[in-house]
């Protein structure tokens, strides 16, 4: 009994401090996934038996609407690939580097930490597709997270609204700085030291500033949804909502960098 | 001839299979409508079948069993290697030194010792937490093992017949 108190006490402060277990820990994952899986299946089989039973009309009214969406999103890339073009040619111009177009690829959420403070979940894609730690984790509406374990065929995702998570962000309208904090509620982004006289309003887009070199610039993070500047503390209270259905999405998107990923591979910084 | 190596693997895939459905519900993903808080509400099944094994065959499932399933949970959950280990060694300790105590209880009567049980190793579990400096300490920690008194009779009579239709010794 003391023994083995011993051995986990050893095991969780080399484990807390040092990384070196974490390739046990993913051998480990793969043990443990057929659990996650099963676990998961009551949700599967829900959305399953609903597609199911969806009617034959539901079911073209629903592909209408993905048609019309299809064609406004087409018409948006349009405009985007120019406006790319002429971006480059413009940084070309001031001689920085081009943005290169991101790689992504789509992984299915395959578990939700039972523990409610914790905002981590499972998602479908391992190392084996080259996820790596530190990875930005987005959904169709914005920024979700970041992947902060790996095993061969799934990997542990730490979302924004956690509240051990930060992200670097921009005010789109004003460029101003900011680091937004997540609450512990999934709703809800804290930002931190606002100064009073700082420009910002409710309705404002955050967007994240790629300080950091962890996300990409420019994906959506939030929405300001409360200033409230208190002249008794020295920091405004400015909260956001996630732009990302932290609590909703079951398909999210994983990031390839192409500096990130070369800069790593050169084992050098990218800048 | 029975040889001392069959009786002691007799049943062993009931043990195994029973922890391996509680590691199911322990992370078994709610449906997105509900709010988070609901979570709160999710006995600690791990635990309560570890305890009834126990109780049931001290002399095969003890501390050993308890800290590898510990180790299990950690990698399911993420949380920092041995951190449930910890806890079920000594869920296990306190279990297999009451055992001839609790076989005697009646089954409300056990209910009130495993609310003890599983809140000691909730408190474990949120001390190492609170070091590593992962959480804020809130009541909502008590409700599982409310949640988890509440529903032993039920794990306990459920564990009990399998254990004699199998005929796991």
């Amino acid at each position: 009994m003391l023994g083995l108190a011993i051995v986990s006490l050893a095991l969780m402060s080399v484990d807390h401090l040092t990384g070196s277990l974490d390739n046990f820990r993913s051998i480990m994952t793969v043990l443990v996934t057929p659990v996650v899986v099963v676990a998961d299946s009551p949700q599967r089989t829900i959305s399953g038996v609903r597609e199911l039973v969806a009617t034959r009309s539901e079911m073209s009214q629903q592909v209408d609407e993905l048609e019309n969406e299809l064609l406004l999103l087409k018409a948006k890339t349009e405009k985007m690939a120019s406006l790319t073009a002429e971006n480059n040619r413009l940084r070309a111009l001031l001689g920085s580097a081009g943005k290169l177009e991101d790689n992504v690829l789509v992984a299915e959420l395959i578990g939700v930490d039972p523990d409610p403070e914790r905002h981590e979940v499972l998602i479908d894609k391992g190392s084996r597709e080259q996820v790596f730690v530190g990875q930005p984790v987005l959904d169709a509406a914005g920024l979700m997270g970041q992947v902060i374990e790996t095993g061969p065929f799934t990997s542990r995702v730490l979302l924004l609204s956690d509240p051990t998570h930060s992200v670097p962000v921009q005010v789109a309208r004003s460029n101003l700085r900011l680091i937004a904090q997540g609450s512990g509620a999934s709703r809800q982004l804290d930002l931190m030291h606002v100064q009073g006289t700082a420009d910002i309003r409710v309705g404002d887009l955050l967007v994240s500033s790629g300080l950091g070199d962890r996300f990409p610039v420019g994906y959506p993070v939030g929405v300001v949804n409360k200033v409230e500047h208190d002249p008794g503390k020295p920091f405004a209270d400015v909260t956001a909502s996630p732009s990302a259905l932290l609590d909703r999405t079951r398909h999210v998107l994983l990031v390839f960098n192409d500096e990130q990923v070369r800069g790593s591979e050169s084992d050098g910084r990218s800048r | 001839m029975e040889g001392v190596a069959d009786i002691r693997a007799n049943g062993m895939w009931v043990i195994a299979t029973s922890f391996l459905v509680a590691m199911v519900l322990s992370v078994v993903t709610l449906p997105v409508s509900m709010p988070q808080e609901v979570g709160y509400l999710r006995p600690e099944w791990v635990v309560l079948t570890l305890i009834y094994w126990v109780i049931a065959l001290p002399h095969r499932v003890g501390i050993v069993v308890a800290w590898f399933i510990g180790l299990i949970m950690d990698v399911l959950l993420g949380d920092l290697l041995g951190q449930h280990g910890l806890a079920y060694i000594v869920v296990a300790y306190v279990s297999q030194n009451l055992y001839q105590r609790l076989r005697m209880f009646a089954v409300w009567q056990q209910s009130g010792i495993v609310f003890a049980i599983v809140g000691v190793s909730q408190l474990i579990n949120f001390w190492i937490e609170s070091i590593a400096g992962f959480v804020d300490w809130s009541l909502w920690y008590l409700l599982p093992s409310v949640v988890s008194a509440l529903l032993w009779p039920w794990v306990f009579l459920i564990l009990r017949y399998l254990r004699r239709v199998f005929g796991v010794t």
